[in-house]
């Protein structure tokens, strides 16, 4: 019988396989940041052990990294203790370290790609769940606990069971309207947040094969928001291109043998999974969500379910707990949901296809009276190159706050973060109690639902944008 | 890690489900550089409540936690173990478990023990009548004891061995350096590197 993507890139990296043993797996490249690898590095100081391969390792910093006044000692004494210990351990044990201020710094799932070290066929982990990000090119990538860390700084392996395989097949044409967000969130609420438990899941079908890199990544990143371990999609000739001539992709005879290789990870026809959804991808519409988890989320056409409507008592008791958390009522249309903050950026929507994307619809228009935008590229060589195409001119212009790289409002640690009871429309990955900020309330949307939604103060989409003309310069000016 | 056999004290009904590990421990204790002092965090934000369970005086010194579905989701931070194991807790009881989370909970010596939610829900009535009911989670007989209540539980093999002889997962590797060494020379050229060694 024939294999899937995820059992070939897995059987690769079998290291040693054992009766009663979980597998043990060879790790191509490890990820770290300044949150959870202290511990591990103490770890190998007291056990008197270096790490093994210093050419699978690289380390940014991200998750505290101040987006403003990045030049000045970092003003919060516990993050910049954090930061230290990260370049003092990376100094220490021969680490190569991107830190703050570096063009190479940035969200670790920003950088990895960027550089060209996420590759096809590789296995990639990170303290950190969003590792997931790195299957859209048909990596097998997942993210770790510090215990783990520690493990593959210590012997480049993990001891891992393997997951069960599920395939989400998305066959028609989306809409012009709708984004890759949108179709992850659409899955996720169709899912479940547990619905992938225990899945490696393999994104596939004609709208899948149509996305770009960018997009692909958008939506591997959120698998863990379906409770899989890891999300994959075949690698192709948009993922070739999207290599060629990256740092750290192969060159000449070794590009010629990784592409025949990487050419060979597709499942195989008669391969089995273990379980499958299917959707119509031409049914999808702006989606976003109304809940404290990214399960919880509907059309933006829609109104506020009523808690009354679940079946299942548990999910019926989490949606009143939402709806009183986020301080709405049932029945609320979600288009007249005013928000304070939006928040473009994060390792879902932070890279250079998000940022255009956000900027086309804010050009010539203007950030609505008391909402404040933050654009945050995901990494310095994204503003880097949104600098390039003068698309912070066009935030700027339109009032919007242009930023530095990091995590930033996705999770809070540095100082970006919403007041208590403040509302957000973020293009981040998690819409938990307090993520954003202690009582701050969360909708996640797409860079284009963003943009659009920083203009009109409520929820919205690009199209609701139609009866407010952008003010355009004239062409050739 | 601390070998774990069997453990029995009282327990704290957490009648919540999807308890992500944001809510476990809050971002900003992230900042944090060592493995102990998460106590004071643990669900930090439900605590400001008085009537938060872990609040009323009966719970205090309980050390088996029975959650709701699909405790742990969210963030890979192991801190969420840590908080769990500073404040006291030994085990945790639920229908569903994150992936991550219970790795790194198996990982630490805090036995994630998944039951059926139809003994969930017995555990919680028992123990929110009588907050002085123990809970006995046996590891060598792969089971849940308490007062009307004996549930087996499964854990792989491979896991409960090393949780029972509280086995450190690097040294068991290193055991195995030589296929390490074996698959390294073996490994394609065109593999990424991060730098040039
Ligand atoms: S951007 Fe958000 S989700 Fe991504 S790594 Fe940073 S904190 Fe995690």
């Amino acid at each position: 019988m024939g294999r899937t993507l995820a059992e070939k890139v897995w059987d690769d990296h079998v290291v040693r396989r054992a009766e009663g043993e979980p597998d043990l797996l060879f790790i191509d490249l490890h990820l770290l940041h300044e949150v959870t690898s202290p511990q591990a590095f103490d770890g190998l100081r007291q056990a008197g052990r270096p790490v093994r391969r210093l050419d699978l390792t690289i380390a940014t910093e991200d998750h505290n990294t101040p987006t403003l006044d990045i030049d000045k000692p970092i003003a919060d004494p516990v993050s910049r203790v954090q930061l230290e210990t990260l370049r003092k351990n990376c100094a220490e044990f021969g680490v190569r370290l991107h830190s703050l201020g570096d063009v190479e710094q940035g969200v670790v799932h920003v950088v990895g790609p960027q550089l060209g070290l996420t590759q096809p066929g590789t296995t990639v982990v990170c303290g950190d769940s969003h590792t997931s990000t790195h299957g859209a090119f048909g990596a097998l990538a997942f993210g770790i606990g510090t215990s783990q860390v520690e493990h593959v700084l210590a012997t480049q392996t993990l001891p891992l069971a393997r997951p069960k395989t599920m395939a989400i097949t998305v066959d028609g044409e989306l809409p012009e309207d709708v984004t890759a967000k949108d179709l992850i969130l659409a899955i996720i609420t169709k899912i479940g947040t547990g619905g992938g438990q225990g899945y490696i899941l393999e994104y596939r079908g004609s709208a899948i094969e149509k996305l770009s890199m960018e997009a692909r990544m958008t939506i591997c990143n959120m698998s863990i928001e379906a409770g899989a371990r890891a999300g994959m999609i075949a690698p192709d000739e948009t993922t070739f291109a999207y290599l060629k001539g990256r740092p750290h992709a192969p060159e000449g005879a070794d590009w010629d043998a990784a592409v025949e290789y990487w050419k060979t990870l597709r499942t195989d026809d008669d391969a089995e999974f273990d379980a499958e959804v299917v959707i119509d991808g031409a049914s999808l519409a702006p989606f976003v969500t109304w809940g404290t988890n990214p399960g919880q989320g509907a059309p933006l056409s829609a109104s506020v379910p009523d808690p009354a409507s679940y079946e299942d008592a548990s999910e019926r008791h989490a949606a009143e707990k939402a709806l009183e958390y986020m301080g709405l009522e049932a029945g609320q249309s979600l288009r007249e949901i005013q928000v304070d903050t939006v928040f473009v950026g994060s390792c879902t929507n932070g890279r250079i296809e998000d940022l255009r994307a956000a900027a086309a619809i804010v050009e010539g228009r203007k950030v609505a009276d008391g909402v404040r935008m933050l654009v945050v590229p995901g990494s310095a060589r994204v503003g880097l190159q949104a600098v390039s195409e003068g698309l912070d001119l066009v935030f700027k212009e339109a009032g919007a706050e242009w930023r530095h790289a990091g995590c930033s409002m996705c999770l809070g640690m540095n100082p970006d973060q919403l007041a208590p009871g403040e509302r957000s429309a973020s293009t981040s990955n998690r819409n938990f109690e307090g993520r954003q900020g202690k009582g701050g309330r969360t909708h996640l949307v797409s860079p284009q639902v963003a943009a659009a939604t920083a203009v009109l103060g409520h929820l919205a989409s690009p199209a609701d944008l139609n009866d407010q003309p952008a003010a355009r310069t004239p062409a050739g000016v | 890690m601390e070998a774990f056999t069997t453990h029995t004290g009282r327990a704290v009904p957490l009648r919540r489900s999807n308890v992500d590990t944001d809510q476990i421990i809050p971002a900003h204790w992230l900042k944090k550089v060592t493995r102990d002092g998460f106590e004071d965090g643990l669900f930090e934000a439900w605590r400001k409540d008085s009537s938060f369970v872990l609040n009323q005086p009966e719970r205090a010194d309980a050390t088996v936690l029975v959650a709701g579905p699909d405790f742990g989701t969210g963030s890979s931070r192991e801190h969420a173990v840590w908080a769990l194991q500073n404040y006291g807790f030994k085990a945790v009881i639920s229908s569903r478990f994150a992936d991550i989370f219970r790795g790194n909970s198996l990982k630490n010596g805090l036995l994630t023990v998944v039951l059926e939610q139809k003994i969930v829900d017995a555990l919680w009535e028992l123990t929110e009548n009588d907050p002085e009911a123990e809970v006995t989670v046996d590891l060598e007989a792969r089971e849940v004891r308490a007062e009307g209540i004996t549930a087996a539980f499964e854990l792989d093999e491979n896991a409960r061995w090393r949780l029972l002889n509280g086995l450190d997962d690097i040294s068991i590797t290193l055991q195995n350096e030589a296929d390490i060494s074996t698959y390294e020379s073996k490994r394609p050229a065109h593999k990424p590197r991060t730098v040039q060694v």
